[in-house]
């Protein structure tokens, strides 16, 4: 592996000659850094992941900056995008009313999960972000907060345990076990499904698609150059396979956020 | 170098345990988004459409407000309309009924005029008669006397004679009957 980094394999390797597949591994998914700063390595995904800030914020911003009543085409597409996530996810889960104030929130949500998802298949950046757990984590944690936080705001401690816990007198005697399992599936399954669901989905489709880029590489070397080209069939599939991912994953990402909120909302049954 | 190599000299990490640093840059990344997006970006974008829906609905109550005063007008044209034929209407009753009695009128003049004709010759021919029966009568007994004078004068015996008398007589009864026409007839002139 070069130092830089700046490929994800060798490309001095080819098939007949005597040389291994360089399969992707977890190695594929740590950098060196480019730069260190007071002992902080400042490597790609972080620089992606600030790139993408601005990314969204530019677009966002020239869409939305000088809104006009008459919209033009920067706008449309920017209104789309955000009526998209306000009205088929935040007021589909929450409805109008109670969902109004969580509007910003998700809608920075699903744009900023979707950036960092869709450097995978951008050239030269070809990395998702989100495949470093750090990034979904740090999201989900803000929605479990938020979660917990409301639940005990709108129920009350008690209340909110009861929430938590899925306390519901009718069920009797399994209402022990039952109170157990929902307790250990809310507070600590939930979060951490959150997190990794949307992590993994980005870590296995970087891992595909480099499978894919790395034998088109490696393949070619004599016969092997017909596979080669299959394979490089398949880098063109999955990257438009990755396409399709990349946004339903920060849908789904958004969509539970909401759902969690909701049950937060919700009144205890 | 391989990938074994490469793996030996940087520690294989757990990929599910979060560094501390990515974590950090990253919530710092999304609370800019976020803020960006709750302070500037939505509030921006939420006015726009509010105006856009204001917008919408004031044309479509403008348009509502103009489907109405059309409404208004074409049913003042249809009142008018109902006005003017009701009112053509009635002329033409006046109409009839002003010409039905001047046709009535004017039979009922006719009808005088034709009564006072039939009146004015009745008393014409009244007189006519009575002056015809005034000549008659002085005819009749100027010419009984004239006949029984001649039948005293000639023979009775013969029949013949009689009968030639009589004829006579009838003769000269016809021809100043004629005469008396004509003298009537030039006198009605």
């Amino acid at each position: 592996m070069s130092p830089d980094q700046t490929l994800a394999f060798e490309t001095d390797c080819h098939i007949f000659d005597g040389c291994g597949f360089p399969a992707p591994g977890l190695h594929s998914f740590t950098f060196e850094p480019i730069a260190t700063i007071g002992g902080f390595e400042f490597t790609k995904p972080v620089l992606l992941a600030l790139l993408g800030t601005v990314v969204v914020m530019v677009f966002f911003w020239a869409a939305f900056g000088k809104a006009k009543v008459v919209p033009g085409k920067l706008q449309l597409i920017g209104e789309a995008g955000y009526d998209f996530v306000r009205r088929g996810v935040v007021y589909e889960a929450l409805g109008k009313k109670e969902g109004d104030k969580y509007v910003p929130l998700m809608v920075s949500l699903f744009f900023f999960v979707w950036i960092m998802n869709l450097w995978s298949v951008i050239p030269v950046a070809q990395f998702p972000v989100t495949s470093i757990i750090a990034f979904p984590a740090g999201l989900a944690a803000v929605v479990y907060v938020l979660w917990v936080s409301l639940t005990f705001k709108k129920h009350g401690f008690v209340g909110g345990w009861k929430n938590i816990t899925g306390y519901d007198k009718s069920l009797g005697a399994v209402l022990p076990l039952v109170m157990v399992l929902e307790t250990f599936s809310n507070l600590l399954i939930r979060p951490f499904t959150h997190a990794v669901r949307l992590f993994a989905n980005m870590f296995a489709g970087h891992i595909l698609l480099l499978i894919f880029t790395i034998a088109s590489w490696y393949l070619l070397n004599g016969v092997g150059i017909a596979y080669a080209s299959v394979s490089f069939v398949m880098v063109i599939l999955l990257t438009a396979f990755e396409l399709f991912i990349q946004a339903l994953q920060a849908y789904v990402f958004v969509l539970l956020a909401c759902t969690y909120i909701q049950g937060a909302l919700a009144e205890h049954h | 170098m391989n990938a074994l190599t490469f793996l030996a000299a940087d520690e294989p990490e757990n990929p599910l345990i979060p560094p501390i640093p990515e974590l950090v840059i990253g919530l710092i990344a999304f609370a800019i988004v976020f803020a960006f997006f709750a302070k500037k970006l939505l509030p921006n974008i939420n006015r726009v459409l509010d105006e856009r829906r204001a917008a919408i609905e004031g044309g479509m109550e403008e348009a509502e407000a103009r489907k109405a005063e059309a409404q208004q007008v074409l049913e003042d044209y249809r009142a008018q309309l109902a006005d003017a034929r009701h009112e053509a209407a009635r002329l033409r009753q006046e109409a009839q009924e002003q010409g039905a009695a001047l046709i009535a009128e004017m039979r009922a003049e006719g009808q005088r005029q034709r009564e006072e004709i039939i009146a004015a010759g009745h008393a014409q021919i009244e007189a006519d008669r009575k002056q015809a029966a005034q000549t008659l009568r002085q005819d009749v007994g100027k010419l009984a006397t004239d006949l029984a004078g001649k039948i005293v004068g000639e023979s009775l015996e013969d029949v013949a004679r009689q009968g030639r008398i009589i004829d006579r007589f009838l003769d000269e009864l016809e021809a100043k009957a004629e005469a008396a026409a004509e003298t009537k007839a030039e006198a009605g002139r």
